[in-house]
């Protein structure tokens, strides 16, 4: 992994790691269109799936019916499957459908389900057909988010890796940096500003506001991970000459000011100078954090498999806020973008790769720690228990990293312990 | 395949899974990707549920196809068994895993497994929600009850006279629309009325309860929806009567009290029963504002018709759109339909339905959580009458919409989202003040009003046909008609215009269309 620019202290967690295989209660990658949407402005989402499908993404999106959204599902019905309706006919008659009503898309995924994975529907080929004729109108291209293949974020990840090939190729003599993984626009141009005052130039946030926005790659790319949950897409874009910085994510102060120091030393950036840039809104974090740490020192958490941020999560709560960690479970363990997290995560905390749902709220409730970070759907269950939870999907939709959203950070995990002090009705145990 | 934005009802899985978690000692194994598990969020999110439903999904990945799929099942089903010793375990296959072909339910047959197994078949392709309900219902009850029927011709024996006569509440479930407190409602009435509720299911019910159902003297089809299929069977089977009023409303609750009576052959005084604040409520000097308000009513099939009913005889509204989304209750809603005079919308495409409102501008929308939202966007009032419904739909409250009670409830929440009278009159006295202008919402409906209008209602865009033209007077004088009439106002003069073969609406125009739309 020589294209990997390595960080200089141990890669892997040397800790209690053990791997569970059974039921697992985590969304599939359909569930990343949701922010994947937002963040992409003039792209379309549309699932070729099932009803279950299309109720998934509505349910977890928790209906947000402002306006006709920007994703939908073409239905497969028994026609379709018993072979009575050519598929690609009917995919076919359905974007031209959609393509009619939507003037502002410019970009439309065509998104691989369950269903379409198991009766082999080839969506590449049908995307790479119907792009020839909307060509100049729309561009077209296809993605998985079944849940037999992608677990909730790595949606996102599917979805990216499929635009790689796409990208225009960067000049020999030039440079650029890319920032990997959706975050909000408030984030964006906030870590445009300090990179800019780091004297970093050609910086492309990766998927960009609009679906035009294709940064160069080649190699005089950088790439940074600002989510974890890009480790495909990172490789696609090593596979195309990029170097990947490896950082600890932008979360909270400390990950925040490694995660620019990474990027600073990659660029050979005067360290006085990077500690100069950082110092301030370093220490703004610091004590915006300090805020919430009274609520949160010395409390247990424990992480469910989710959303994949659990491992840098965990380093944040365990580095800043004092927070003992019980457990980390995470659906899927990937060493590449996760080495430096590791790094500093504590030795002995266990963690769990993959998911057996019973056994594992049965380690909760033996264990009954003071905070559980787990889904929506189990969230109420142990409330209902006595046990505080904080709902894991909403770190993914909120805005996390990076210094000035530090005390944020805390102050989601903090919320629920508060409440717990303040009420004074009914009993939580 | 079927372009869908937003859907009315979930795959009939998520209907299984209602009756699972409605019900207390089954446990549903359901085979099924990962993905799925999402539907434990609909009862532990939007119904607030302190559990999961017990459900156990197998989450089988792609590395597992074609090799494991069938043995994760069988372990599936042996844990299942184990670890929560239901007393009944009902097997089903979600949309993915019906592809695969695994037959889990025959799988659970040949398992010998400790426990009784109820293998379902949800169509996921052709079916949906509500469907996957009323058929996991029935094959629970048909599956615990046929070894104790009667051989067929078999005469039900006249009922006891010495007895309490007695009835089953059947179809409440969970994540239903106010189940919960209908069926407090409805046992109250029956209590009321002399009348023994046996067995309320599957809300509550366990599969012992399920068996005792034929010791009623009839069913009450409280949520035809669920409960539809299950009562013609016990009516073919046992001979049980089924009362099939669903009182919803002053009027239809005394029908149903009349039902009771007469199919329990008692001898019962409606007045003396119960009664309602709706009846004078409507009465009341205050409510005549109320009077032929439009509006448009989209639900289930049966709250649509239901609510149809108290809209106009109970309300005094006009209803100017009557429409379902459910297709197994299409031909009863267009029956209906055809009472007000109106064609039946039936169509599980939300677009339509917001087409249809736009095209109707109703000054009230009784519909679902969608149309909620469709009336949001166009501005108008709008009350939830009906699944699918979202967390604000379950309140703390009691708030029923069966019943006598229900109809107080039905009252208060259609009246509320309206422009109350007397600030009707008010709007037109200072509708020229600064601080009572048209950019100021109804002040109950706070900024939600006032948001929808700033961001340009499609009333006060200039209509975009470009046939006919509006004069600047006129469009001045229609700006001068309170907004929350001006999109009908303008729409009828165009209509009268194009109709009167005019290219430019005058101010006369606009009053000659309003004299000819007045009678």
């Amino acid at each position: 992994m020589s294209s990997v620019i390595a960080s200089s202290v141990a890669e892997h967690h040397p800790g209690p790691q053990t791997q569970e295989r059974g039921q697992r209660a985590v969304f599939c990658g359909l569930t990343s269109i949701i922010w994947l949407h937002r963040r992409i402005q003039d792209a379309f989402f549309l699932v070729v799936g099932s009803r279950t499908c299309a109720h998934l993404i509505q349910s977890a999106a928790g209906v947000m019916i402002f306006a006709e959204p920007r994703f939908a599902t073409a239905i497969l019905g028994e026609r379709d499957l018993a072979g009575m309706a050519d598929c690609h006919e009917e995919l076919d008659r359905v974007v031209s459908e959609l393509i009619a009503r939507r003037s502002g898309i410019n970009r439309l995924f065509l998104v691989g389900s369950c269903p379409s994975e198991v009766i082999k529907l080839d969506l590449e080929t049908a995307a790479a057909k119907l792009q020839v004729k909307h060509e100049n109108r729309v561009r077209i291209s296809a993605f998985s988010g079944s849940g037999i293949e992608t677990t909730f974020t790595q949606g996102e990840d599917q979805c990216l890796k499929s635009t790689i090939a796409e990208l225009p190729a960067l000049e020999a003599s030039k440079e650029n940096l890319i920032v990997l993984g959706t975050v909000s626009d408030i984030v964006e141009d906030q870590f445009r500003r300090l990179l800019d005052e780091l004297d970093i130039k050609d910086v492309h946030f990766y998927p960009g506001r609009k679906a035009g926005d294709l940064p160069a790659v080649g190699k005089g790319t950088r790439v940074i991970a600002a989510q974890p949950f890009v480790g495909e897409t990172a490789r696609a874009l090593i596979a195309r000459g990029a170097n990947l910085i490896s950082a600890p994510f932008p979360l909270g102060a400390e990950g925040s000011k490694a995660w620019f120091e990474s990027v600073a030393e990659a660029y050979g950036v005067d360290s006085q100078r990077t500690e100069q840039v950082l110092e301030l809104p370093y220490q703004r974090a610091k004590r915006a954090v300090s805020v919430h740490r009274s609520k949160l020192e010395g409390k247990r958490i424990h992480f469910l498999p989710d959303s994949q941020l659990e491992i840098p999560m965990a380093r944040f709560l365990s580095e800043e806020c004092g927070l003992g960690i019980n457990e980390v479970g995470t659906p899927f363990h990937d060493q590449l973008v996760m080495r430096a997290e590791l790094a500093r995560l504590r030795k002995d905390v266990p963690m769990v790769e993959g998911q057996d749902l019973d056994p594992a709220l049965a380690r909760v409730r033996a264990s009954r720690p003071d905070l559980t970070v787990c889904g929506m759907g189990i969230a109420n269950a142990l409330e209902s228990e006595g046990l505080r939870t904080k709902w894991s999907i909403e770190l993914v939709f909120s805005p996390v990293q990076g210094f000035d959203q530090a005390g944020d950070l805390a102050g989601l995990f903090a919320k629920p312990l508060a409440r717990e002090d303040i009420l004074e009705v009914g009993s939580w145990s | 395949m079927e372009l869908t934005l937003w859907t009315y009802e979930g795959p009939p899985h998520v209907g299984a899974i209602r009756i699972a978690a409605s019900m207390r000692d089954v446990h549903l194994m359901l085979h099924s990707p990962q993905g799925d598990t999402y539907a434990d969020l609909l009862f532990t999110m939007i119904e607030r549920e302190g559990q999961r439903p017990p459900v156990t999904y197998t989450t089988f990945q792609a590395r597992d196809l074609g090799s494991s799929t069938a043995e994760m099942v069988v372990n599936s089903l042996r844990e299942c068994a184990e670890r929560f010793k239901p007393q009944v375990l009902m097997v089903a296959d979600s949309c993915t895993a019906e592809l695969i072909q695994d037959q889990p339910g025959a799988l659970a047959l040949g398992a010998n497994l400790p426990v009784p197994v109820i293998p379902l078949e949800m169509a996921a392709y052709t079916r949906k929600e509500n469907w996957g309900a009323a058929e996991t219902f029935y094959q629970l009850v048909r599956g615990l009850l046929s070894r104790q029927a009667p051989p067929p011709g078999t005469e039900r024996p006249p009922r006891d006279v010495n007895t309490m006569p007695s009835v089953n509440l059947l179809g409440p479930t969970k994540l239903g629309f106010r189940c919960r407190d209908d069926v407090v409602e409805i046992e109250r009435l029956l209590r009321s009325m002399g009348v023994d509720v046996n067995v309320v299911a599957p809300l509550g019910a366990s599969p012992q309860d399920l068996q005792a159902i034929p010791k009623a003297d009839a069913n009450i089809n409280l949520c035809p929806e669920v409960s539809d299929l299950t009562c013609s069977w016990l009516a073919r089977t046992f001979g049980m009567p089924t009362i099939s009023t669903i009182p919803m409303g002053w009027g239809a609750t005394r029908d149903f009290i009349a039902e009771v009576a007469a199919v329990l052959d008692l001898d019962i005084n409606v007045d003396a029963v119960g009664e309602s604040r709706l009846p004078w409520y409507s009465r009341s000097i205050d409510s005549t504002y109320l009077t032929g308000k439009r509006v448009f009513v989209f639900a289930d099939g049966s709250h649509a018709i239901a609510a149809a009913r108290v809209a106009r005889d109970e309300m005094g509204f006009e209803v100017v759109g009557l429409g379902t989304y459910s297709r197994e209750r299409a031909r009863d809603v267009r029956a209906a339909a055809k009472e007000y005079g109106l064609e039946a919308l039936i169509t599980d495409n939300y677009l339509e339905v917001e087409a249809k409102v736009q095209e109707l501008q109703p000054e009230m929308v009784l519909g679902t959580q969608m149309e909620r939202h469709i009336a949001k966007r166009l501005g108008i009032p709008c009350a939830v009458i009906s699944t699918p419904a979202h967390v604000q739909d379950y309140p703390a409250r009691y708030s029923p919409q069966m019943g006598f009670e229900g109809a107080n409830v039905l009252f208060d929440t259609w009246v509320h989202p309206l422009i109350m009278g007397l600030e009707e009159h008010l709007l037109h006295m200072f509708r020229d003040d600064f601080e009572f202008n048209d950019s100021v919402g109804p002040s109950h409906l706070g900024s939600e009003g006032e948001g929808s209008r700033a961001k340009g209602s499609p009333d006060d865009s200039q209509s975009d046909d470009g046939a006919v033209v509006w004069a600047f007077d006129a469009e001045k004088e229609l700006k001068k008609i309170p907004f929350f009439v001006r999109g009908k106002a303008r729409r009828n003069t165009e209509r009268f215009a194009f109709e009167h073969g005019l290219t430019t609406i005058e101010v006369d125009t606009l009053y000659d269309a309003k004299a000819h739309f007045s009678n």
